[in-house]
């Protein structure tokens, strides 16, 4: 079942136009995250599915209730969807349990309704709707924000980058304990992010926004995998991009010859490969693509290493490529290796006009 | 930033008395080390501390002078059950309609698509340097139909609803619009969410600045006796002038004074009770404006009609006088050049020693408070704080009965005059003081220190350009305050000195209007350009203090 779905949403800010024609269909239950940088225009896409701004062209409907088209829209009030603002927002003036029942009826706001359970939801016990907002976490802040919206039982939740004010540890703690309230209660929700990881550990479906365009609406894996291009495979993660000859399904680059994840791709390519799929052998195996260690960057668990590879053909020396190698073994700077690609990539077909000058090269 | 107090830029106008005060023991200590302050400094704090609160002890002492029968007789008699009505009446009504005047104006500045939403948001302040009694004279000569309470209420609405507009604004600009999105997302209307997100939210400041003009309307002196509106102040003064400047002054001055230190007081536990913190710093988005459509018209006749009745009428009676020979008024009366550059110099005379003096007595207390910390300390704090609450007429009274029995050699001299401004605009010297001395940390002395500084060059490349603009302003508040003083000018000038202020005060008692407008329009002209500049100049101070004290955020 469709929980919502948006035709050709379009908004402009005096000059700016901000949104270009945005299609979007999200199923009931989804949690779907709409991934953009700043300025992409995903706030002002949420805010229109809110109901705060009205689209000038396009039409919004969620269920089977048309929300807003150029002429006439519901108002935010009335559409019963759930906010969550960006930091939370909590009323200051009110309570923990106060915020939580804020837009339930008098009679169950002053029976402090379904507080407990609510709060139970988000993962914070029950002796915290004393509490004034002030006296929570960032985080706290959030799943307080998140049981307020859930409240009043709405069918779909919206988050306005959610976590983005959290701290790296309290942000993983949080975005769990917030993935586990949404999906106990079933709601849709649409979580805004410019936060890559953010989206693709949170969300079942992933729309990404760019220029106020949608560029691609995928799963988490497809999205990383077979990004829609180049620049959406580098906003998403890292990646090593070489150029590459595609035939039958195989690639054939400086890193060797590689399996394609879609076969359909002739000709010349740009070779997407991510830096976790790149093993680095000791000693080096003849015939096998070589690289020098340049830099290393230690985190841990793992590391990046930067490399030099060496050109098949060797016009104008090596290019520049990043691996993500395991913590416990991490190579010297200056040393010389074998690489090795695990797994499929994906290919990008390169325009006519940049093909022929990787030719001349 | 921090949202609830009301850090209004009420404070930086001066002319009213009562701006903002921070109760020492709440104030975030920011630069308070453990050592104890050096004995010189302990010393003349206390002395000025003593020095301040010198009025009440000499109000108190008289009015114990009064056996207690006798005290009774005098304090239960009609008359004083009718000041307390008149001035209670007039407190509650005029802090209800500056409320609701300053509340609505600020509002649709705001959060309105007003236009000329800037011209009106200066407007709104500007009432706040004409001083009240020049208001009075411009509705009196206006038409005497403005005597009694519906004038005393009105001019009390158009001189101090700005300390509602000011700080009702600010707390405005400062409500995080996620909260009324969210308030909206859980199905509540726009009325709704006024009264249940925005009101809340403006309650802090609605109250600070509701007792702001309790306060001022409690010392009022000059404005109401030009109305003929009997308060304590009016009738305190007429006891004077009967001659009968004994007990019973001093005992209506102490009831007055319990008056004024009961609204302090409620005003400091109050602050310490609504502090708001905002819970996130938030997006620092705009709030939407609300578009006006029909009511376009209404509302912008309704600021050409606040703005006409607060500034219109006060400045157009004078420039009218100022054209009129003296004859047209209802006492004729003509003024030679003579007498007005000699008032004017002694206006600004006074003025400069009054803000002299006011700031050498202001600097130990300020400084101790700033920069250490104990209950001696906090004492001195504390007394500083409570003369606050006495009305400059109880001031000037005090210092009368005291000079006229025991220091007959200081009455009516220049000196004590000079001295009872000190003692008045000290605590309003001290909030600036403060505030500037706040902003010349510690650490940036410290800082200083460890790249090799001595501390005349740490005083002098550190301390002074970081405070010395907000010392400066401090001084020309001050200035400002005493210029435009009435009472205590009138009570303790010697013997023919005459002040600006004292010269539109006989004029229009005497009902010769145009005689007393070339004085007014003088002063109301130094005081709107003094403070003009002062807003010009140190419009970002609050601001940069609040980005540069550690925590505010929080």
């Amino acid at each position: 079942m469709t929980a919502l779905y948006a035709s050709g949403l379009e908004k402009a800010f005096g000059p700016h136009p901000v949104l270009r024609g945005i299609d979007l269909t999200v199923a009931s239950g989804d949690v779907m995250a709409i991934l953009g940088a700043s300025g992409s225009g995903k706030t002002t896409l949420l805010r229109l599915l809110a109901g705060f701004e009205q689209p000038d062209s396009g039409i919004i409907r969620i269920g089977n209730r048309v929300m807003a088209d150029q002429r006439d829209m519901v108002p935010a009030e009335q559409r019963q969807i759930g906010y969550v603002a960006q930091e939370g927002a909590l009323f200051p003036h009110l309570s923990v349990a106060d915020n939580i029942v804020f837009g339930l009826p008098r009679r169950q706001r002053r029976a402090q309704f379904r507080v407990r359970e609510l709060l139970d939801l988000v993962g914070l016990p029950a002796g915290y709707g004393a509490r004034a907002p002030h006296q929570l976490s960032g985080g706290e802040q959030q799943r307080v924000a998140l049981a307020r919206a859930l409240a009043p039982g709405p069918g779909m939740v919206l988050l306005d980058e959610p976590f983005s004010s959290l701290d790296a540890a309290l942000r993983v703690e949080t975005r769990q304990a917030v993935t586990d309230a949404l999906a106990a209660t079933g709601a849709t929700a649409i979580l805004v992010t410019h936060d890559q990881a953010e989206a693709l550990s949170m969300a079942r479906t992933v729309a990404v926004l760019r220029d106020g365009r949608l560029v691609q609406v995928a799963t988490p894996e497809t999205l990383y995998r077979s990004p829609f291009d180049a620049d959406l495979a580098r906003f998403v993660g890292d990646a090593v991009l070489l150029p590459g000859a595609a035939a039958g399904g195989w690639v054939q680059c400086d890193a060797g010859r590689l399996p394609l994840a879609a076969g359909a791709a002739q000709g010349p390519v740009i070779v997407l490969i991510r830096p976790e799929q790149i093993r680095l052998t000791t000693p080096e195996i003849p015939g096998m693509p070589r690289a020098t260690v340049t830099d290393m960057t230690f985190y841990g668990p793992d590391a990046r290493v930067g490399l030099i590879l060496d050109r098949a053909r060797p016009a104008g020396g090596g290019i520049a490529i990043t691996a993500r190698v395991a913590g416990h073994n991490t190579p010297v700077v200056g040393m010389r290796l074998g690489i090795m690609v695990e797994g499929t990539v994906t290919a990008f077909a390169v325009p006519a006009s940049i093909s022929e000058a990787l030719a001349l090269d | 930033m921090t949202i609830g107090v009301p850090v209004g830029p009420a404070r930086r106008l001066g002319a009213p008395r009562f701006a903002a005060w921070r109760v020492a023991s709440r104030r975030r200590r920011t630069a308070a080390g453990s050592r104890p302050p050096p004995f010189p400094l302990l010393a003349a704090a206390a002395i000025v501390a003593l020095l301040g609160l010198l009025p009440i002890g000499v109000t108190l002492s008289r009015a114990m002078q009064v056996d207690v029968a006798a005290a009774g007789a005098l304090l239960f008699r009609p008359l004083v059950g009718r000041l307390l009505f008149n001035t209670l009446a007039l407190v509650a009504a005029g802090t209800l309609t500056a409320a609701v005047v300053g509340t609505a104006a600020a509002w649709f500045v705001e959060r309105t698509r007003l236009p000329g939403r800037r011209i009106w948001a200066s407007l709104a302040a500007v009432p706040l340097a004409i001083p009240s009694f020049v208001t009075s004279f411009a509705w009196v000569s206006l038409s005497p139909a403005f005597q009694g309470f519906p004038g005393a209420l009105l001019v009390v609405t158009c001189a101090y609803y700005p300390l509602l507009y000011l700080p009702v604004a600010a707390a405005l600009r400062g409500l995080d619009p996620a909260l009324e999105e969210t308030a909206r997302s859980l199905g509540c209307g726009p009325w709704q969410r006024f009264t249940r997100v925005v009101l809340p939210h403006l309650r802090p400041a609605l109250f600070g600045g509701m007792v702001l003009v309790a306060l001022n309307v409690l010392v009022e002196f000059g404005a109401f006796a030009l109305l003929r509106y009997r308060t304590f102040t009016t009738e305190i003064y007429a006891e004077y002038r009967t001659g009968f400047a004994g007990p019973q002054a001093a005992l209506l001055a102490v009831v007055l004074m319990m008056l004024c230190v009961a609204f302090l007081a409620i005003e400091s536990v109050a602050r310490g009770h609504v502090r708001y913190a905002r819970v996130a710093r938030g997006t620092g988005r705009v709030a939407t404006r609300y578009p006006l459509g029909r009511a376009r018209l209404p509302v912008l006749l309704g600021f050409v009609v606040l703005v006409v009745v607060t500034l219109g009428v006060p400045l157009g009676m004078i420039l009218f006088w100022l054209t009129q020979p003296g004859a047209a008024a209802i006492t004729p009366a003509e003024v030679s050049a003579g007498i007005l550059i000699s008032s004017t110099l002694s206006s600004l005379e006074y003025g400069a020693a009054g803000a002299s003096l006011t700031m050498i007595l202001a600097f130990p207390i300020a400084f101790l408070a700033v920069r250490y910390d104990g209950p001696v300390v906090a004492a001195i704090e504390r007394a500083a704080w409570l003369v606050q609450g006495v009305p400059g007429i109880v001031v000037a009274l005090a210092l009368v009965a005291l000079t006229v029995h025991t220091l007959h050699p200081l009455y009516q001299s220049s000196l004590l005059l000079v001295i009872a401004y000190a003692i008045l605009f000290l605590p309003l010297a001290l909030v600036s003081i403060k505030a500037s001395l706040q902003q010349a940390e510690r650490r940036l002395e410290d800082v200083g220190r460890s790249l090799g500084l001595g501390w005349a060059a740490v005083t002098r490349r550190i301390v002074l350009p970081v405070a010395g603009p907000g010392l400066a302003a401090a001084a020309a508040m001050v200035f400002v305050a005493v210029v435009t003083d009435l009472t205590t000018t009138l009570l303790l000038a010697p013997i023919g000195t005459h002040t600006l202020a004292t010269r539109v005060w006989v004029d229009t008692s005497t009902l010769a209007f145009a005689a007393a407008a070339p004085f007014a329009a003088l002063m109301a002209t130094i005081s709107l350009l003094s403070t003009g500049l002062l807003a010009h100049r140190f419009g970002g101070t609050n601001r940069l203090r609040n980005d540069l004290t550690p925590g505010a955020r929080r």
